[in-house]
């Protein structure tokens, strides 16, 4: 070796201060090669946040999906007041006002208009024998009110024909039709189908059946000024609150709910008053348990496996905080890898449920959200790796 | 620690121990490895620690590293006391004043020998605009710069400790510690790196400190301190032809009795 001055003036030369500086992405690297050096781990690894990604994505888009079904006649309707039978549990366990409340709500200073929605169980009589239950929905959409969306055959003022009806395409083979015009009883009155909605799905499995207000007070055997619920809209410069206080005075054998609320009671008695809220909530607590426990599993073994380095960088004066950092980095990779392939796996799979009665949601919101709770997972699963990582004693690295 | 102008040398010491005690173990299992050393290491000198095994040498280097706490005596490097210290100062202390030459070289198999070098600089709180550059001329000036981009485990043992001396002395180390750095090599590889840290010791702001059983490496040291049984036994200059406390453990174990300490 001749290379004295080169040594020189490699070694001696202070290094320079702050100011002159910048960072160098060594901490990465390292993590990045730690993880991808070994393909057997790595690929257990994102085996276990795939398999969490996609159960969390699943529980949640039922949940989402779940909300939006239970929520959907709500969310079409645009009255900002709801008066409801006393002890309505959710939209879809409707029964009969006492009527005459149109009357009565309209008499009230701030209210703007009233819409009477009747909601029913009917017995829907298949054309080829057999007989299922039905949520029957009648409305009067000729002065704006509630209509049927997603519309895809026929169109809703085809509704105003004798005994048309609009049914959903998921339901054809429930209710045995196959398109407009079929035939079918409902409470014993004939009924054909003039419209077809598409992806209005009900939560209850019982399909829903949208016609006018008219027919379906005499389907359900109401009067014509009875319906399940009175949509109030309020006027614009009117106290919300104030307008549902004065309804609520003037019709106490009622309830008077916001939108919101009558669509948040009904969405908590399904989830929460039921089994299905619970098995949601089991299910995710589970893809969460079932990921971190792998992704620690795996982090923590990458650390043994790794463990004479990072005792190598702690005699080379690493930080516990830059130990900390390539370990934090590992578990980062791991939860953007996993994350990517675990949603590109739930969208695939999302893609596939369409068209059928699952009705399972994603929004940006929610994948953003669980692209949070992957990193925080694998964050928390790197507690463990970090509790070795910190506690390595240096000295290991000298062979004593 | 009120001693440590007591050098005899001109140039002021890098490292100075004093009274190093360390104690492994409690009541019946007690050992008693390091007994009282006092040692300076000097700018600009290769300093060949050698003695049995047991004898409290990796013990030492790993105090004098910053590795290790003694139980009792005091340390200074580059000025700093490290009486006191927390692990973290102590990691401080180790990431700007001492570099590390280990026996297994202790490369990171998954990053390239330039990548191992620039971890070293990573390591630090600040790191020049010129790093990777800076790492580069460390591998140039240990004859690597055709291998920068070689991995660990395409590198032959005597490369591999090479590259571990540039990581050494990428950090501009006051004091570089090796231990046992030819232990692994063959005789040309083992030859050849002590005479790379001859070289390197040649830098006056510069220590280095060598542990090692390998009598082959005796030419190439400055000075050569020999310990037995937790005592320094013995240091001499080669070149000097100067030996200094050549004594037995004997009369080390009676004057630390006695309360007196040669410094070496």
């Amino acid at each position: 070796m001749t290379a004295s001055k080169d040594i020189s003036e490699t070694g001696g030369g202070m290094i320079a201060p702050a100011g002159n500086s910048k960072r160098l992405r060594m901490a990465p690297k390292l993590a990045y090669r730690n993880l991808f050096h070994d393909r057997l781990s790595l690929f257990v690894t994102l085996v276990g946040i795939v398999f969490s990604v996609v159960l969390l994505a699943f529980q949640s888009g039922i949940y989402l999906g779940i909300e939006r079904t239970i929520a959907a006649v709500i969310d079409q309707t645009e009255g900002e007041l709801w008066v409801v039978p006393i002890g309505t549990k959710s939209v879809d366990d409707p029964s009969l006002l006492p009527g005459r409340e149109s009357y009565a709500v309209l008499s009230v200073p701030g209210v703007a208009s009233v819409e009477t929605l009747v909601m029913g169980f009917s017995r829907w009589r298949k054309r080829n024998g057999g007989a299922t239950t039905v949520l029957l929905v009648g409305s009067d959409w000729t002065q704006g009110g509630f209509r049927p969306w997603n519309v895809i055959e026929g169109s809703v003022e085809e509704l105003a024909a004798p005994k048309a009806v609009a049914v959903d395409k998921t339901y054809f083979k429930d209710l045995d039709v196959t398109g407009l015009g079929d035939p079918a009883e409902i409470n014993g009155q004939t009924v054909t189908v003039g419209a077809v909605t598409k992806g209005i799905r009900s939560f209850t499995t019982m399909p829903y059946v949208f016609t006018t207000l008219g027919r379906a007070q005499s389907m359900l055997r109401a009067n014509q000024e009875q319906g399940a619920y009175t949509l109030v809209k309020v006027e614009p410069d009117a106290d919300i609150a104030t307008v549902q206080a004065r309804i609520q005075e003037r019709l106490p054998d009622v309830e008077v709910l916001t939108r919101g609320e009558f669509r948040s009671r009904s969405i908590n008695y399904w989830l929460f008053h039921t089994a299905a809220g619970s098995g949601l909530i089991a299910g995710t607590a589970l893809a969460l348990i079932v990921g971190i426990v792998i992704v620690a599993q795996t982090l923590y073994s990458s650390t043994k496996d790794h463990i004479n380095e990072f005792a190598t960088l702690r005699a080379l004066g690493a930080s516990s905080r830059y130990i900390i950092q390539v370990i934090l980095l590992q578990a980062l990779f791991s939860a953007v890898v996993g994350y990517a392939l675990g949603m590109s796996l739930t969208l695939a799979i999302f893609a596939a449920a369409k068209g059928t009665t699952l009705n399972v949601v994603m929004t940006p919101g929610l994948a953003l959200l669980l692209f949070l709770v992957t990193i925080g997972m694998c964050t928390i699963a790197a507690v463990s790796a970090i509790f070795k990582v910190t506690r390595i004693d240096p000295a290991g690295v000298f062979s004593r | 620690m009120n001693d440590f102008s007591t050098s005899a040398s001109v140039a002021e010491p890098l490292l100075v121990a004093r009274q190093i005690k360390k104690v492994f173990g409690t009541g019946a299992g007690e050992v008693q490895v390091l007994k009282g050393i006092d040692l300076d290491l000097k700018p600009g000198e290769l300093t060949l620690l050698m003695g049995p095994s047991g004898s409290g040498k990796t013990t030492l280097l790993s105090i004098l590293g910053c590795i290790l706490t003694q139980n009792s005596g005091e340390l200074e490097i580059a000025g700093r006391n490290t009486t006191g210290m927390s692990p973290e100062e102590m990691a401080d202390l180790r990431r700007h004043h001492i570099g590390f030459v280990f026996q297994s070289y202790n490369l990171f198999p998954t990053l390239t020998a330039l990548e191992n070098v620039m971890l070293a600089l990573d390591v630090r709180d600040q790191l020049p605009a010129d790093a990777p550059h800076r790492a580069a001329s460390a591998l140039n000036a240990v004859g690597l710069s055709h291998r920068i981009n070689t991995y660990p485990s395409k590198l032959s043992g005597g490369e591999k400790q090479r590259v571990a001396i540039a990581r050494a002395l990428a950090g501009s180390p006051s004091v570089i510690l090796a231990d046992e750095p030819t232990a692994a090599l063959d005789s040309e590889n083992g030859q050849a790196v002590m005479a790379l840290l001859a070289e390197v010791s040649r830098d006056t702001s510069r220590a280095v400190l060598a542990v090692t059983h390998d009598h082959r490496t005796l030419k190439y040291a400055d000075r050569i301190i020999r310990i037995e049984d937790g005592f320094i036994v013995g240091d001499e200059r080669p070149s000097q032809g100067e030996i200094v406390n050549h004594n037995s453990v004997g009369e080390h174990a009676a004057a630390a009795a006695n309360g007196s300490h040669d410094h070496v």
